[in-house]
């Protein structure tokens, strides 16, 4: 029996902006579309895993019961935006041992309906609060979610000479990718000098360095390369995935430059018996523009404070060498708040084939670079569309 | 060494909501001290304030520092939706390397924004809230 952890499903649910559902029904949807794209049935599904975006609305416990999964094996790991990469790694371990055979997960949220824009510059706490734990460290300076990404912009540019057009680079690229999805938040080019002049927000970080805000879910079904055998959709294998954490808080975080990928990007990649140089496109989180530099270099891409010259030659772009973020990113297209599952989702349309104009050609391995926090738990998942050797 | 004290008259900041560890922290701050820890098995220092050293799980001992640093990094904020923060921008949030080591989070005070940069020596002082809280700020060190 080949136990060889598969991905056979993924769906989305509707995004950008999607007044009419809430999370769960984000969940929901996007779990009928995966269970149907599997072709599996749903009485299969013996292991269950999300990240919580709300306790007790959906958390894994909650969402089991909603969903009425008779689950043997549940997981619901947060480490933020890229907890879905942590939970390829943990379903990979289970999948193997057998603790199940067909897992779904499955993520949701309503954040731009609900909350609108308030994510990056909102603030969390309210005036007068009192605020225990770890981050009543930070609270009184009023820092910002794009602030904590700044910190990262400013001291890499101060080691490394990285400039704003290097990072606009990015978002340049993500954007062009957007044009070619119809269901993106932004779909209109934009070039270098718009995000350079786009206002700024926490220096060095403009607007257009910045994600999007939008409604969305997506979910994904994993199970042995056995039952991959009897379903419809070509198998998608996990060939290695691995986790890290330097932090949570950002005050935490010990080095501006880089990032815990330089422990789970490696770790990924021996596991696969591959290299970067091996990888055909990559899907960061792009939460911010710097925050795919960090991983670019961080995972070994390139080397450290290379990312800068690397990016401006256009290398992440469609026709590039490595094509980045082809659904339009989270920059462009989708974030929901945590990114990550649309990582894995996107990643496995382009192994399959299926992603039309922005398809990479000969593409057989694809890795998903998730950065949860402020990047302070990087997970790493490299999958491809043939077995591993 | 002590540092500097200015009494607020009014903060409508969040605050820290102190617990058996950090009130000695926050306390230390409104007599003009800055407070980290230092573990006298291996050496190691860290901020923030734990119950156990990070490096080896040893019990800790506070280390008053001299209140000296310099910017390891920072941002300037131009955008935050919350009050009273909004009022201020633009201003700075950095994370200060200290003489001791560890590095801290805070704002740089009583300076232009558009002059602060990486490298540049700041100098502690203390914003007494409230008996038992003192909130560490930085000002450039001329
Ligand atoms: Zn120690």
């Amino acid at each position: 029996m080949d136990r060889t952890p598969v991905i056979v499903g993924i769906g989305l649910s509707d995004y950008p902006k999607t007044p009419h559902l809430d999370g769960v029904q984000h969940h929901a949807l996007a779990a009928q579309r995966a269970i149907a794209d599997a072709g599996i049935a749903k009485s299969e599904i013996d292991g269950y895993v999300n990240a919580s975006s709300n306790m007790m609305i959906d958390d894994p416990v909650t969402m089991a019961e909603y969903l009425r999964i008779n689950h043997r094996y549940i997981d619901g790991t947060m480490t933020g935006g890229s907890s879905f990469e942590f939970h390829v790694q943990h379903l990979a371990a289970a999948i193997k041992e057998g603790l199940c055979d067909t897992a779904l997960v499955t993520y949701g949220s309503d954040y731009l309906s609900r909350m609108g824009r308030s994510l990056g510059t909102g603030g969390f706490q309210r005036p007068g609060q009192r605020v225990a734990g770890p981050i009543q460290y930070e609270v009184p300076y009023g820092n910002s979610l794009v602030g904590a990404y700044a910190m990262y912009a400013m001291r890499h540019m101060h080691e490394y000479g990285t400039t704003s057009e290097q990072l606009a680079e990015i978002a340049v690229g993500v954007r062009e990718y957007a044009t070619l999805n119809p269901n993106a938040i932004y779909r209109d080019p934009i070039t270098i000098d718009d995000v350079i002049n786009s206002r700024m927000v926490a220096d060095p970080l403009h607007k257009l360095d910045c994600c999007a805000i939008t409604d969305g879910g997506g979910a994904f079904i994993m199970t042995t390369a056995e039952r991959a055998k009897d379903l419809p959709n070509k198998p998608i294998y996990v060939l290695g995935a691995a986790g890290a954490q330097t932090h949570w808080n950002i005050s935490q975080q010990s080095d501006f430059t880089t990032s815990a990928g330089a422990q789970s990007g490696p770790e990924a990649f021996a596991r696969a018996g591959l290299t970067p140089a091996d990888v055909d496109m990559i899907m960061f989180y792009d939460s911010f523009t710097i925050t795919c530099l960090i991983l670019l270099e961080s995972l070994g891409f390139v080397g450290r404070g290379e990312g800068g010259p690397f990016i401006a030659e256009g290398h992440l772009r469609k026709g590039g060498s490595l094509p980045m973020n082809t659904d339009g990113g989270g920059l462009s297209s989708c974030h929901p708040g945590m990114r990550g599952m649309f990582l894995i989702l996107e990643a496995v349309r382009q192994l399959r084939g299926d992603a039309g104009e922005a398809q990479v050609p000969n593409c057989k391995v694809a890795l998903a670079g998730g950065s949860g926090g402020w990047l302070s738990c990087i997970g790493v998942a490299i999958l491809g569309n043939e077995a591993p050797g | 060494m002590k540092n500097k004290v200015r009494s607020a008259t009014e903060f409508l900041k969040p605050l820290p909501d102190p617990d058996a560890i950090s009130s000695e922290y926050w306390r230390a701050a409104t007599e003009g001290r800055l407070l980290i820890q230092e573990c006298p098995t291996c050496g190691h220092r860290q901020w923030y304030p734990r119950a156990l050293c990070t490096e080896c799980s040893s019990d800790t001992q506070w280390l008053e520092c001299s209140g000296l640093g310099t910017v390891n990094t920072f941002t300037i904020i131009r955008q935050y939706g919350m009050q009273p923060f909004k009022q201020e921008l633009p201003y700075i949030v950095a994370m200060i390397e200290l003489v001791e080591g560890p590095l801290v989070m805070g704002n740089i005070t009583d300076c232009d924004v558009e002059t602060v940069r990486i490298g540049d020596p700041v100098l502690v002082w203390f914003l007494k809230i409230e008996e038992g809280i003192g909130i560490p700020y930085w000002s450039p060190d001329a």
